[in-house]
């Protein structure tokens, strides 16, 4: 699914990724974690195929990350849920998610069923996102990736800014994604949390991979 | 393509009908500039030769071009706006739109906007500069192709500047030179239809139209790489 080695990816000039080791097979929930600026968010955007590859080799899904046709072909079979919203403020909920479900060519009749699902199908519907709280938000956002269906789900502190229910409706999701036959990749800072559901961690820092561990095992070499 | 291109501009659209921005910020701001010339340009002064008109139903062509310009910047801000506030150009990228889909909807979403500007800004003139009207077909004509350049080469160059922090000033630099050919053949085309001759007003709109088609072809064309770069 995901063959990095030695990939560098420069962000102003600056190294964010300064060769980064890292193979993810299909059907994996691989954790991210690093201290802040250790490249987390970087590699998930190289792997979304969004961040430049300038150096080292690097195929997602099969596709060459050197290439600009072939990074077209990565976007659109992967899912990113970062730290902004990718939906558009001044739109309703229901607007954005069928917005983006067109966008992205998707099912027209999963929308009804996907926003019942998020809690997002009574009146939440005709709200606008401006006017949504951070949960609520997150949860449009997620709605789009689930229309998306993606091969892998690229997910940048998917918990933060919700409430309990909100990040074990988040695990709940990502869980139903891995049944479905997807790979997930995850950067947190919340380590309790994303150990439960991790089939691997990996640590970044300074843009490298420093260590990596099965399950919640520690300690274990960088693979 | 033509499907994301309708896409892209029933969204931005619906995002207009939701926000008024156009109607509720950038016609008062065009009303306004009006106005200003009107009041910095005295009604009473008189142009030699031109059969007593004043200099403000003289100058009215021009005057009224430079405040669509300036108009037009702001709904050119305001389209990328939506897209770079909160990463929806890289949700673009990932959703695969045909960019050139995205560049033709997004023009035509400015188009339309400044079109519906236009009618108002355009009876603004009208009333407040007091100039004739020799052909309303030919006016329409002119303001409608003129509209489709400055939209079709203003979005190439707020497409290019969206992901940089300064671009609500680099996007006047860049987009005020590529469209002062826009405006010169607007104005003398306007002149034209509001006082003849006519056949020089035809002329005018044709080099518009080439204007329009040129913007829009080179924007189909580089809108890929650009969006590549943002």
């Amino acid at each position: 699914m995901v063959n990095l080695a030695g990939a560098i990816s420069l962000i102003g000039g600056f190294p964010a990724l300064a060769g980064v080791d890292l193979t993810v097979d299909d059907g994996e929930i691989v954790v991210l974690r690093g201290p802040n600026g250790a490249g987390k968010s970087t590699l998930l955007r190289l792997c979304a195929g969004l961040a430049p590859l300038n150096g080292g080799t690097g195929t997602i899904l099969g596709h060459d990350l050197s290439s600009r046709e072939e990074r077209r072909r990565i976007r659109r079979e992967t899912g990113l849920l970062a730290h902004q919203t990718f939906l558009y403020d001044e739109l309703t909920v229901e607007d954005n998610i069928r917005f983006w479900a067109k966008a992205n060519r998707a099912d027209p009749s999963t929308v009804e069923p996907i926003l019942d699902r998020l809690d997002l199908g009574g009146r939440l519907r005709t709200v606008k996102i401006s006017d949504l709280s951070a949960g609520q938000r997150r949860r449009a956002s997620v709605a789009v990736m689930v229309c998306r269906r993606p091969k892998i789900w690229l997910l940048d502190e998917p918990h933060a800014g919700l409430d309990q229910s909100g990040r074990d409706f988040i695990d709940d999701i990502v869980r139903h994604a891995v049944r479905f036959g997807a790979t997930v990749i995850i950067a947190s800072h919340d380590h309790e949390r994303v150990s439960n559901l991790a089939t691997r961690t990996v640590h970044l820092v300074g843009g490298m991979v420093t260590g990596a561990a099965e399950g919640r095992q520690e300690g274990k070499n960088a693979s | 393509m033509l499907r994301d291109a309708w896409l892209m501009a029933s969204k931005d659209l619906r995002i207009e009908w939701a926000t008024r921005v156009g109607m509720g910020q950038i016609l008062p701001f065009g009303g306004l500039v009006l106005i200003l010339f009107g009041l910095a340009i005295s009604p009473d002064l008189a142009v030699a030769g031109s059969d007593g008109r004043s200099l403000l139903a003289q100058a009215a062509p021009g005057l009224f071009w430079i405040t669509v310009l300036l108009a037009s910047l702001l709904a050119l801000g305001r389209s990328f706006a939506v897209e770079s506030t909160d990463g929806n150009l890289d949700a673009l990228k990932m959703a695969g739109l045909d960019p050139a889909g995205i560049f033709l909807g997004k023009s035509a979403a400015v188009a339309a906007q400044l079109l519906a500007l236009q009618v108002i800004l355009g009876i603004g003139a009208f009333v407040l500069y007091g100039p004739p009207l020799a052909d309303l077909v030919l006016l329409s004509v002119i303001v409608i192709l003129a509209t489709l350049g400055i939209s079709a080469a203003g979005t190439v160059y707020a497409a290019l500047a969206s992901g940089l922090t300064v671009r609500d000033t680099l996007v006047p630099l860049l987009v005020l030179p590529v469209v002062a050919p826009v405006l010169l053949a607007a104005t003398k085309a306007t002149e034209a239809a509001v006082y003849g001759p006519l056949d020089n007003g035809w002329s005018w709109a044709m080099l518009l139209g080439v204007f329009a088609l040129l913007y829009a072809g080179v924007g189909m064309l580089a809108f890929g790489p650009i969006m590549e770069e943002s």
